[in-house]
């Protein structure tokens, strides 16, 4: 999953991207409003973190023109609570709304909600066969029983997950995965990759050869 | 509006009564001119006739000269004998007989001799009679009755009447339209001004270009309106500015701290360090989030939003919520909870509801019981919250609704509670145009009774 965070204090910004980091999200930062608007528009992110009031060209403004092209789900962030900016920014085409100031535990949930909205999945628990995965706990059994798997592999296989179905190229999957700071080489994919099959099953994670991976 | 209070009315009433005075005084005058002018004519009349008499004398013996006889022409005669409303009569006296020697066919019976030296004129009754004294002794009289000139007279008198009544209630019809039109901007500007009372602040009254009084007095309002307004739009401003300026610092300490507290951290002096400040930057944003709360209430910039609900659904969901907190202090709460719908701002009326229900278990006791009930009583919505804990000391009680008051302030500032809870409970109430009021003795607990309108 990669999340762009537009946020001008710099303080907060830096502290949302350690804590969605942390969360093992790829985690892109942008700290005005064109920068953000300009980022937003190259890449396809799963969601994006929006501050409301953002030097340049603020949030409303910046949603407005995004929404010209993209369908990104948008998480505003606002000091203001008043009811009447509160509906502005949904009718604008915001999907959630969180007044400052939030405890993190919220704000993942509610960005954890919007991405599942996006991909239509209604439900937090996803089962593929006799693998469950949480996306709230972040956890996954199978059969019954728990799997560890370090915060990486569980994004890449909860992001399989959510495109169960569709043949999820590399080129996608890195872009998701991986922030724009990453200079991970690519082949780490191909690790990760390798121990989820391990832990969950060879046939898990089916590879299209000069395609992708799939999850059946 | 008080009939006598009124300017409108009050206007219609001198000008009604001043239009009366001026219309019965020249009414009178009229009636007066008109009553003289008839007298004069018919005195004249009687003294051109009284000749006609006089002249047909003669002396009854020659040389005498007061002895006369007066002889009545038949033409005179016909001329006073006539039947009809202008028949005159005459009536001689000759010497000093009381009893009249010659009188005409019309004449009455028992006209008295008028002394000598009286004014040549008088008025017996409905008859006007003017009289001659030729000789020493005698007396020509020559009288017509005022019948018909009195009909007439008050038939004038009723035509000045009906004209004058006509005439008044036009002038006070034209009175009223005129008084109504003059009114009508003060009309406008009390709309307007009721309208900016009660919270819009964009309306403004419109000013005719004409530099009228009312006129200049209605820009000057608009000029005042207008200061209100930016004044208004200035807080709302520094509200929300404030929010922000407050809101963000609290943010940026709370995702740090948070983070710091989801890391590794093995030192349990930096991990305590960590949750004191959480501590500390949860209390800050609740008291933010109060102080912001009682700023726009205050400024009444925010209406509530009165929608209809259930006050016992709301009593539930927050019991639901609050069970938890009540059972850690071992504090049993019973609820008799009756329908009672209401008009209100349901997250507001939420936050009433808490305060309330935590103040009570709070301030109670280990083994304490809170009881909260809901009913409609005339009207009302009422809601009671009471506790059988320590209660409030009559010092304290007056104060209990001020910001940032304490009871016991070291008892109470450890608990992360904002010392405004009640403050702005009451503020909700009262911005719901509601009453709270509360009963408690040292050591008997105490009761918390709101009332809600409708």
């Amino acid at each position: 999953m990669r999340l762009l965070v537009v946020e001008d204090e710099p303080d907060l910004l830096a502290g949302l991207v350690s804590a969605l980091r942390r969360q093992g999200y790829a985690v892109d930062a942008a700290a005005d409003g064109e920068e953000g608007l300009f980022k937003a528009q190259a890449a396809d992110y799963d969601a994006i973190v929006l501050d409301v009031m953002l030097p340049r060209l603020d949030g409303w403004e910046l949603l407005a023109r995004l929404r010209e092209a993209k369908a990104t789900p948008v998480l505003m962030l606002t000091a203001r609570d008043r009811s009447a900016d509160r509906v502005r920014g949904l009718d604008t085409g915001a999907d959630d709304y969180l007044v400052k100031p939030f405890d993190n535990a919220e704000l993942f949930a509610r960005l954890r909600a919007i991405i599942r909205r996006s991909t239509r999945q209604t439900r937090s628990l996803l089962v593929i066969g006799e693998v469950q995965l949480d996306t709230a706990a972040r956890t996954v059994t199978r059969a019954g029983q728990p799997v560890t798997l370090t915060a990486r592999e569980y994004i890449v296989l909860e992001y399989l997950a959510l495109h169960r179905g569709e043949v999820v190229t590399r080129t996608d999957l890195y872009e998701h995965l991986f922030d724009e700071n990453d200079d991970t080489l690519s082949n780490v994919l191909d690790v990760h990759v390798f121990n989820l099959r391990k832990k969950l099953g060879q046939e898990f994670i089916l590879t299209r050869r000069g395609h992708g991976y799939s999850i059946a | 509006m008080n009939f006598f209070s009124s300017i409108r009315w009050r206007l219609q009433l001198w000008y009604g009564l001043l239009l009366f005075t001026v219309l019965c005084g020249f009414g009178m005058a009229v009636y007066q001119l008109e009553s003289g002018r008839q007298a004069r004519r018919l005195d004249e009349e009687l003294q051109r006739r009284l000749p006609l008499l006089v002249e047909s004398q003669h002396p009854v013996r020659p040389g005498e000269g007061q002895l006369r006889e007066f002889v009545i022409s038949g033409r005179n005669a016909a001329r006073f004998d006539q039947g009809g409303d202008d028949s005159c009569y005459y009536v001689v006296w000759l010497h000093h007989s009381q009893t009249p020697v010659i009188y005409s066919a019309t004449a009455p019976r028992d006209v008295p001799r008028p002394e000598a030296g009286a004014p040549t004129v008088r008025q017996r009754g409905q008859l006007r009679e003017a009289f001659l004294f030729p000789g020493p002794n005698d007396c020509v009289l020559v009288g017509r009755s005022i019948a018909a000139d009195a009909a007439g007279l008050r038939q004038l008198a009723w035509r000045l009447a009906g004209i004058g009544a006509t005439v008044l209630l036009l002038g006070l019809a034209t009175g009223s339209w005129l008084v109504a039109r003059a009114l009508r901007p003060i009309h406008e500007i009390s709309v307007t001004a009721g309208k900016i009372a009660t919270g819009d602040l964009t309306q403004r009254i419109p000013v005719e270009n004409t530099g009228s009084e009312l006129s200049q007095l209605a820009a000057v309002l608009n000029a005042t309106f207008a200061r209100l307004d930016a004044a208004f739009a200035q807080q709302a401003r520094f509200t929300a500015d404030a929010a922000h300026e407050l809101r963000t610092p609290v943010t940026v300490m709370l995702t740090h701290l948070q983070n710091g507290l989801a890391s590794d951290c093995e030192n349990p002096e930096h991990r305590e360090a960590f949750e004191a400040s959480q501590r500390a930057a949860q209390r800050m944003r609740r008291l933010i989030e109060s102080l912001l709360e009682l700023a726009r209430l205050d400024s009444g910039q925010e209406t509530v939003q009165r929608n209809p609900l259930d006050l016992a659904e709301t009593v539930a969901d927050v019991l639901k919520l609050l069970l938890p907190l009540a059972a850690g202090q071992v504090i049993t709460i019973k609820s008799d909870l009756a329908t009672t719908p209401c008009r209100a701002d349901g997250d507001r009326l939420t936050l009433v509801v808490t305060n309330l229900l935590t103040n009570a278990i709070h301030h109670n006791q280990r083994g304490g019981e809170v009881w909260v009930s809901t009913r409609l009583v005339g009207g009302m919505a009422v809601l009671t919250v009471s506790d059988n804990g320590p209660g409030i000391s009559a010092e304290h009680l007056p104060h209990i609704f001020d910001r940032f008051y304490r009871v016991d302030s070291a008892r109470t500032a450890g608990q992360g509670r904002t010392g405004l809870g009640l403050a702005i409970t009451k503020a909700i109430i009262q911005a719901h145009g509601g009453t709270i009021e509360v009963v408690s003795e040292a050591g008997r607990g105490a009761t918390f009774t709101v009332r809600l309108p409708e």
